[in-house]
């Protein structure tokens, strides 16, 4: 089962098991880690579970497009890293993978 | 004695609720009482998605079975809680069961408003609320059925959009002089009537059903002018009330909703309740709402939480809402009702892309965003801030969204 990194605006890192097929979103509230949001549940519809991909992991993780790229655009300090979470499916190439969370998501 | 915090109903408030519980430092039991069959689960799939049959029961759990055991968050499934006696702290179930309780949260939710009309026992007959009742549309539907969906409602919309895409000739009743009349500007009506048409829906506004008939099942509506249409499922979307019973037989104080305060608290400090069910003062509008939305459940779900351990965390929140229909994405900021102006960006007249605001005094109230992520989330900041605006900039698909933020 992949490994996700979650690391938090202060630094601190959690790292869960996150299921192949789930979103990194699901991952990070199916653990109880604080920072992502996710009002709509998954429907790319609200932008509360936004993080930015560590530089390393954006070949794999792909880009935003479409609403997803509009929304980031309006987020609190969006940055070329910026993803919503629950638009990113996990793989097993994603084992590893490092998110860094904003420190709000309003 | 280990205290035990009890959560009556089991969907979207209450699976934040107890997690948030677990955050907030409760650390005795947690028991989490629903009548449905299932864990709690997204329901705005439901009209969308499940229905289609592109995601399962489990793609749309809020939280897999592992996270509540891991949390030790139990659950109650099939079972109704009959009687709240507040003296003795205790419930009883329609078990039987009598079970006790430190604190009580109330996520009862909200039930589909049931029209009382001739011949709607008939199988083929259907609400739109829960899993179950989407099980048996979905037994039900195969292309080139013929739909009838009574109101023009999100859900009836979302539900039209769904069964049209599946190849079902659909067609849509609405009371009213134009559908989503109670929630939205004529402009939006216009959008979506159009766009159902272009679809292939037909939509019958204006137009009341006054009986469903058939031999064993549905087989056709007589409507409010005696034309009749031929129907092989009935689907009623006619809105929802909350429920509200279970809190009032236990005395609590109740007015189209439980009356909680700002911390979610009812009239009984042990009492919390949070969700559709809820009436609740909104400190952003200095009134009293009762919002019928998932973010509204998850998010007085935190402020209980919260109140159940103790602390204070003011539910403050703009509102906002989403419907998705064929290819366009609804996002919707903040409650347009009291608006003196509606100014367009884009064209709704003949696209399928726009913006309606809603201003009062030169401020934004409201925008409704069709396939508009990047106004939607700066329409949620210029409701936030409050500040005035140039209407003629809001209209002007030439100026960036973001730089009406400066």
């Amino acid at each position: 089962m992949p490994i996700i990194n979650y690391v938090t605006h202060d630094g601190n890192q959690f790292e869960a098991d996150v299921d192949v097929g789930k979103t990194v979103m699901e991952g990070a509230t199916e653990n109880m880690i604080d920072g992502i949001l996710a009002e709509c549940g998954g429907a790319c519809s609200c932008a509360t579970c936004h993080c930015y991909v560590d530089e390393k992991w954006g070949q794999i993780t792909g880009t935003a497009d479409g609403i997803e790229k509009e929304m980031l655009e309006v987020v609190n300090e969006p940055k070329e890293t910026s993803r919503l979470s629950c638009q990113m499916t996990v793989t097993d190439e994603m084992d590893g993978l490092v998110v860094h969370l904003p420190e709000s998501q309003y | 004695m280990s205290e035990v915090c009890v959560i009556i109903g089991a969907s979207h408030a209450a699976a934040q609720l107890s997690a948030s519980l677990r955050t907030e430092g409760w650390e005795g039991e947690i028991l989490v009482i629903g009548d449905e069959a299932y864990l709690p689960y997204h329901r705005p799939p439901l009209s969308k998605t499940f229905l289609s049959g592109e995601k399962t029961i489990e793609q749309i759990q809020i939280r897999p079975a592992a996270f509540y055991e891991k949390q030790n968050i139990q659950f109650k499934l099939n079972t109704r809680v009959e009687a709240i006696d507040r003296e003795k702290k205790s419930l009883t179930l329609n078990t039987g069961e009598t079970i006790q309780y430190s604190k009580l949260a109330l996520c009862t939710g909200s039930r589909p408003r049931i029209l009382p009309l001739e011949g709607s026992q008939l199988p083929g007959v259907h609400y739109l609320r829960a899993a179950s009742d989407i099980e048996g549309i979905q037994s039900n539907i195969a292309s080139g059925k013929k739909a009838v969906i009574v109101g023009g409602g999100y859900i009836g919309l979302e539900t039209a959009a769904v069964l049209r895409t599946l190849g079902l000739e659909v067609t849509i009743l609405e009371m009213m002089d134009r559908v989503l009349q109670r929630v939205t500007a004529p402009e939006i009506s216009a959008f979506y009537h159009r766009i159902h048409t272009e679809e292939g829906v037909t939509i019958k506004t204006g137009t009341a059903i006054k009986a469903i008939e058939g031999n064993g099942k549905v087989e056709s509506v007589i409507l409010d002018d005696q034309s009749r249409l031929e129907a092989d499922l009935v689907i009623i979307g006619a809105g929802i009330v909350p429920n509200v019973e279970l809190a009032e037989k236990a005395g609590l104080e109740v007015d189209n909703g439980i009356l909680v305060n700002e911390l979610a608290t009812t009239s009984d400090s042990d009492i919390v309740a949070a969700g559709d069910c809820t009436n609740f003062p909104n400190p952003l509008f200095n009134k009293r709402m009762r919002l019928e939305s998932v973010p509204n459940a998850m998010e007085q779900s935190r402020s209980a939480a919260a109140s159940i351990c103790g602390k204070e965390k003011v539910y403050a929140a703009q509102p906002w809402f989403w419907s998705d229909q064929y290819d366009m994405k609804l996002q919707i900021a903040g409650l347009s009702e009291g608006y003196e102006q509606v100014v367009i960006r884009g064209d709704y007249e003949q696209g399928r892309s726009f913006v309606a605001w809603y201003l009062k005094a030169g401020k934004v109230l409201a925008a409704d965003c069709v396939n508009r992520g990047k106004e939607f989330m700066t329409a949620k900041k210029l409701i936030q801030s409050g500040v005035t605006v140039d209407a003629s900039k809001l209209a002007d698909d030439a100026i960036d969204p973001k730089e009406l933020l400066q």
